[in-house]
């Protein structure tokens, strides 16, 4: 399969979970991929995993901290020195936590939201220029069902998830005359090691109310951000797309 | 590519434009398509020039007038006949109309009604079933943007529209528990048939207001509707898919 051949992705918390997910299906279908994380060392076992099966240099690792702009500089220069440019950015490192309201801490609210809305802010501001001079490219942006309805708690996730749909569509106005698209995902309950702090009969209780009966998986999400990476989507830009088992449609 | 392999479909509408589009995508993924449609001259043309380029008997084209709960009842036993089943339905026939809230006469706005929303409501309840007996299946109801946002005129196309992104929704929660996926599409501007009823000069203003700058071909959203009606789209129901470069992002 080649729905991504010749392009070159950069994937931030690439490491484990939903964003390895991604790095594996994009190698699949022909990219290249730099894996960004703060994870150092399953970065580099995810890369060399995807190389093994590619039988060839498909997949690079790279330290990324996504609240750091050197990272970030460093990240778009490691896709142009390796792989010779960038076309696709996904915007997929975010930590969860289901802080409420009053409980949360000036710190807390200050980590969530560097990582989880300013991380994806710098990461579209030091991928552009690189698009540009491709002449155009994809930035898929992994916001949440929790920014697009709210809960009794995760108060600071809620707040950057609904900030990342706005910017991803503020983005997207800017940038649709250079042909770069912009776009949001919004999983539901993902079985990934991100929620593993929710209680299991917690989790269980949630999956009742989710019309397809069941938590998805990050290959159900990854093969969502396939298509808004790929080509087939070449008119879609500043939209939103739900990955939750019909939970928002209730 | 085989992404719709061993699957039948049912594309209303499917004769030319977008409808068209979605029939030759889906082959040459691997499906069999039954196209249905009012102007039959121009269906069994389609449906020919598929079967000539697939080297098979790919395509049939049935009479269908989505208003007539007979019709439906027939292109159903058509793909059961034909092709052994039934597991994706495109609801993608419809008529625009610009007419704004006072112009509109009960005529035209009966007849916009029963085509938009009576025909996809009457084509989910009549491809349930088949589906339901192959374990499950996809439904793509074809909204527009128009289905989202206001404009000055066609009134009784927005109301239509408006409709089918809460019919979907609604269906996708009664019918998940029966693996039916239901999902809506929502195209801004695509040069097909219908749109260019409109002269340029009306259409140019609309265009423009897209980020992109430009109206989309059929093809950009037959590749949006080939995800939805893939199991690439597993965890995918409930939701609307914008196509619209851009246009609702501003």
């Amino acid at each position: 399969m080649d729905r991504l051949k010749g392009k070159v992705a950069l994937i931030s918390g690439g490491a484990r979970g939903q964003g390895a997910a991604e790095a594996r299906l994009f190698a699949a279908e022909g990219a290249r991929v730099v894996i960004g994380d703060v994870l150092d060392d399953q970065a580099r076992t995810t890369a060399q995993e995807i190389n093994a099966k590619a039988d060839g240099h498909a997949a690079v690792a790279i330290h990324l901290d996504v609240t750091r702009a050197a990272d970030w500089r460093a990240a778009v220069e490691a896709c142009q020195r390796e792989f010779g440019g960038l076309d696709i950015l996904v915007n997929n490192a975010g930590i969860f936590n289901t802080t409420g309201l009053e409980d949360t801490t000036e710190e807390l609210w200050d980590t969530v939201v560097n990582i989880n809305q300013k991380g994806v802010w710098l990461g579209m501001k030091y991928a552009v220029p690189a698009m540009r001079q491709r002449g155009g490219g994809s930035i898929v942006n992994i916001s949440s069902v929790a920014g697009l309805t709210g809960s009794t708690g995760s108060t600071a996730y809620h707040g950057t998830k609904g900030a990342v749909r706005l910017l991803t569509k503020a983005a997207a106005v800017q940038y649709g005359p250079e042909k770069i698209r912009v776009n949001s995902v919004h999983p539901g309950i993902i079985a990934t090691q991100m929620i593993d702090i929710i209680p299991r009969e917690m989790r269980e209780r949630f999956t009742q109310v989710v019309p397809l009966r069941r938590e998805g998986t990050a290959e159900d999400v990854a093969r969502m951000v396939l298509f808004l990476a790929s080509d087939d989507s070449s008119y879609v830009t500043g939209a939103e797309f739900v990955v939750d088992g019909g939970l928002t449609a209730t | 590519m085989d992404r719709l392999k061993g699957k039948v479909a049912l594309i209303s509408g499917g004769a030319r434009g977008q409808g068209a589009a979605e029939a030759r995508l889906f082959v040459g993924e691997g499906a069999r398509v039954v196209i249905g449609d009012v102007l039959d001259a121009e269906a069994a043309k389609t449906a020919q020039e598929i079967n000539t380029k697939a080297g098979t008997r790919a395509a049939v084209a049935v009479h269908l007038d989505v208003t007539r709960a007979a019709d439906w009842r027939t292109a159903v036993e058509a793909c059961a006949r034909e092709f052994g089943g039934l597991d994706i339905l495109v609801n993608n026939a419809g008529i625009a109309f610009m007419g704004g809230v006072e112009d509109t006469t009960e005529e035209a706005w009966e007849s916009v009604i029963n085509v938009n929303q009576k025909g996809v409501w009457l084509g989910m309840k009549y491809a349930v079933p088949a589906m339901r007996k192959r374990g499950g299946g996809s439904i793509i109801n074809i909204s527009s943007i128009y289905g989202i946002i206001g404009s000055p005129g066609s009134a009784a196309y927005h109301a239509s529209k408006g409709a089918v992104r809460l019919l979907t929704k609604s269906a996708a929660v009664q019918y998940a528990q029966d693996n039916i996926r239901v999902n809506s599409v929502h195209p801004g501007v695509i040069l097909t048939p219908m749109v260019e009823q409109a002269s340029r000069e009306q259409l140019q203003p609309v265009i423009n207001m897209a980020p992109m700058k430009r109206p989309a071909q059929p093809e950009e959203v037959g590749w949006c509707v080939v995800f939805l009606a893939s199991d690439e789209a597993s965890f995918v129901t409930g939701a609307e898919l914008v196509v619209d470069g851009g246009y609702t992002a501003v």
